[in-house]
């Protein structure tokens, strides 16, 4: 039965073949804008770090003054840690792992007589960043809390600043230069680029490229090494040499890494407590229950990372889809219709309205397919003009077997229901009426 | 022609009436919107900065000796740009701050002393205070911007100070945009006033018609800019080079080639026209624009398609009706009207439907993004872009039923 009505379905598509071409057209329009755009979000709205996400949580602490300036346009100064604080986190060591950290930009000078120094990107951060976030190695080891302690000169590379750098030979326990001071290079890291990158400062691009170095945190603060992001200050005076000791400036960020939900919720305690204790203290201003622990799904949602365009965009592409579907339940319900005499002949030898039901929607389903295949052209062809844009998300903009799926049953699903109307009110035709007037 | 008969015809297929319907008030909504937000964009894109924008080129030139002397450096690198062949003028400015390159400084200014002790006090900036972007440079920068002077002077030689880290040696005079001066003192003339800045007095001396921030915000606030006389003493260096249009590409070459030469221990992190600044800022805007666009085209071809392809099956399905009217008298010209009177009763339902959605869809854009309120004139607009698109798409499959012979009547279909 199921060839037959294929058949009959082809055949019908067939006798109007330029109303089926564009009937498939609006179809792989709707869906291939949408699909573009659905794409887009969700590769900006993914998991960077799957399988270990579930258990890595950001804290947040309030140290503002409570008449703290509240820019609407600035980002949330306390969204960072000061470092007094910070630290003190790190110290009670409540988590499993936890680790402080901040982005910088340093000024790179090859030995290389060819090579012109330039700026790299990398994080300053204390030794648990490498076992919490599991990043992997090369050759080399991360540094040890000694090291930390020491304020050590010593660099893990990634891959691609080593290649640079060292060339074929080896980089593990040489010495490159960074700005003004040269540091022994112990570790090197193999490819790792979460995506968004959500350890770092929300303020520079997330979906930015993988940092090149990693200095220990003690010894980048020894050093007044340039610290890249937000850094908010509220200091009175600014007699001590570096505000970034300081309780007055937020810079750092802090990552912990809880296993069960116990832990979890007495992290949540602790760092109330914490905050009440500062209170007591009168170093925070603001009520102790502004503390917060975020999950790392949670904290990204918190941050927003989708720009309000690609928002626009998405919804401007699903009313495109819409218009679509509306246009295809019109154009299919007047075609079926149309063919009321032809329906009333097959009712009238015996065909139920199931039958004339399924075999409609064959043919809207055919039309739904052919549009979804389209859908899935268009839509590759707008995530390759998605990924010529200059943000810094535009790269991450492809396809994968989740999406291309999800196209495919869109379109079959959008064009099924579109053709559910018109194919329901074709079976209600009656069997003998029509037969008479013509 | 009476409009009675076509709409007790129209009720014979009401289902797939309000189908078309409602494609012609969504597509209205959503073309109406899209439209009024690419014209916004379009103005946003081509919003002027002030500057003489096709003849200038800008080099950003980091020392990387960092113990040497950046202010005899940076004289030094002046002298050489300026003696380049095409180079008109040259400036440095201070923290790189362009209007629309977004590196952007701003500070509080108030009015009056009064207001600026008041905002102290509050902790709030008051109705009086504003925070324009601050942009400064050594002598020349007025020039080599090509900025346009309304009012008031430029400033003296004497007036320049060098950038420092103490706080006394800040400027006492200042040059400020017209949309600031009218903000800070709508009332008088602000040629001559003192505004507080950081609790000290500086004295308005000139204003220029426009000057654009680096980063744009609300469009009220897009020209709140102030210039000061300070000349910029860091490692990191801006430099702006006025040439004539066609010579820039040359002149940036030339002007890379001779600051390298002078100091071969430098990073240049720029090199660019200031059309490429303009390009890169609103890169974004200029694919939503084009996004838009082809939204808009899209929705009106699924439209029109609609409408054609649902024509021609009524067209089909009433070939034996028209001809029987065709038959007793009916002309071929009451045919097409028919039809065409029909899309106008179609389209024109779906256009106010249409309408109010329009309207609808803007004030729930407006609320989650930051979008203006829709302009009234969108509206008409839109209406008649779709009359025109439905009658465009019944023309066909209407000459076609208006061509159906009396003779059909007379067959048996």
């Amino acid at each position: 039965m199921f060839s037959y009505y294929l058949n009959l379905a082809l055949r019908s598509l067939k006798r109007n073949p330029v109303l089926t071409a564009l009937m498939v057209l609006a179809i792989g329009l709707g869906i291939g804008a949408s699909m573009t755009m659905i794409t887009v979000l969700h590769v900006m709205s993914g998991d960077p770090i799957p399988g270990r996400s579930a258990q890595l949580f950001y804290p947040h602490l309030d140290p503002l003054p409570s008449n703290y300036g509240n820019n609407p346009h600035a980002p949330d100064a306390s969204a960072d840690f000061t470092w007094v604080d910070a630290m003190a986190l790190l110290q009670a060591h409540r988590a499993e792992h936890q680790a402080a950290m901040s982005g910088g930009a340093l000024l790179v000078r090859p030995s290389q007589m060819d090579l012109q120094p330039f700026y790299a990107d990398g994080r300053y951060t204390t030794p648990d960043f490498f076992s919490m976030f599991g990043m992997p190695f090369m050759s080399g080891r991360a540094w040890s809390q000694q090291e930390e302690d020491a304020k050590a000169r010593v660099v893990v590379l990634s891959n691609d600043l080593a290649q640079k750098l060292c060339g074929g030979k080896t980089c593990i326990g040489q010495e490159v230069r960074f700005g003004d001071n040269d540091f022994r290079v112990i570790g090197i890291t193999d490819n790792w680029n979460p995506q968004p990158q959500f350890y770092s400062d929300d303020t520079g691009d997330l979906f930015s490229d993988p940092d090149q170095f990693f200095l220990p945190l003690s010894t980048a603060v020894d050093l007044k090494l340039g610290v890249s992001g937000n850094q908010s200050s509220w200091c009175k005076n600014s007699s001590t040499d570096d505000e970034r000791t300081s309780g007055c400036m937020t810079w750092l960020q802090v990552w912990v890494q809880l296993k069960n939900q116990e832990q979890v919720s007495a992290y949540r305690q602790f760092l109330v407590n914490y905050s009440a204790q500062q209170k007591a203290l009168g170093r925070f201003q603001r009520p102790a229950t502004n503390a917060k622990l975020y999950s790392l799904m949670g904290w990204l949602a918190h941050q927003n990372l989708v720009p309000t365009d690609i928002k626009l965009q998405l919804w401007l592409a699903v009313g495109f889809l819409f218009v679509c579907m509306v246009n295809i339940v019109a154009l299919l319900l007047a075609k079926f219709l149309r063919r009321s005499s032809e329906i009333s002949v097959r009712r009238a030898m015996g065909a139920g309205q199931r039958d004339i039901f399924i075999q409609f929607s064959i043919e809207s389903a055919i039309i739904g397919l052919a549009g979804g295949a389209l859908g899935l052209g268009i839509a590759e062809l707008g995530l390759w003009s998605v990924r010529q844009r200059p943000d810094d998300y535009a790269r991450l903009a492809q396809m994968d077997v989740s999406m291309l799926l999800s196209t495919l049953v869109l379109a079959l699903f959008a064009s099924v229901l579109a053709g559910m109307l018109p194919a329901w009110r074709a079976c209600r035709v009656p069997p003998a009426s029509l037969l008479k007037t013509q | 022609m009476r409009i009675h008969p076509i709409i007790s015809s129209l009720r014979h297929h009401r289902l797939t009436t309000f189908l078309l319907m409602l494609q012609i008030a969504c597509t209205c909504a959503i073309v109406c919107n899209a439209v009024f937000l690419i014209v916004n964009r379009i103005e946003q894109v081509n919003l002027p900065s002030g500057l003489a924008e096709n003849q200038l080129s800008v080099i950003s030139s980091e020392d990387i000796r960092k113990d040497d002397n950046a202010e005899a450096q940076q004289a030094a690198d002046l002298a050489v740009l300026r003696a380049l062949p095409g180079v008109q003028s040259a400036a440095a400015i201070m923290n790189g701050s362009l209007p629309l390159n977004r590196n952007s400084s701003s500070t509080f200014v108030c009015a009056t002393q009064e207001d600026f002790q008041k905002a102290v006090q509050d902790n709030a900036p008051g109705p009086h205070c504003v925070e324009p972007s601050e942009y400064a440079g050594t002598p020349g920068t007025f020039t080599t911007l090509g900025l346009h002077l309304v009012e008031g002077r430029q400033f003296e030689p004497d007036e320049y100070i060098t950038e420092s880290l103490q706080q006394a040696d800040a400027p006492t005079v200042m040059i400020i945009s017209r949309s600031l001066a009218q903000r800070l003192y709508p009332e008088q003339d602000a040629v001559g006033q003192s505004a507080y800045v950081n609790g000290k007095p500086m004295h308005v001396v000139g204003i220029v018609d426009h000057l654009l921030r680096p980063y744009l915000d609300k469009p009220a606030t897009n020209y709140y800019s102030m210039l000061w006389p300070v000349s910029p003493n860091s490692a990191d260096a801006m430099y702006i080079l006025r040439s004539a249009s066609q010579d820039r590409q040359q002149v940036l070459k030339a002007a890379v080639a001779a600051l390298n030469k002078l100091n071969p221990e430098r990073l240049i992190q720029e090199q660019k026209t200031y059309d490429q600044i303009r390009h890169t800022y609103f890169q974004r805007d200029v694919t939503m624009i084009g996004l838009l666009l082809a939204s808009v085209s899209g929705l009106l071809f699924v439209t029109a398609l609609g409408i054609t392809g649902l024509a021609s099956f009524w067209v089909q399905q009433r070939t034996k009706q028209i001809g029987i009217r065709r038959a007793i008298g009916a002309t071929r010209g009451d045919i097409l009207h028919y039809f065409q009177l029909e899309n106008f009763l179609i389209v024109s339902t779906g256009i106010a439907f249409g309408l109010t959605l329009a309207v609808a869809l803007n004030l729930t854009l407006m609320r989650y993004y930051e979008i203006p309120r829709l302009s009234w004139f969108y509206l008409p607009i839109s209406a008649v872009v779709l009359w025109l698109l439905g009658q465009l798409a019944i023309l066909n499959p209407a000459l076609r039923a208006a061509s159906v012979s009396p003779v059909t009547a007379t067959r048996n279909v």
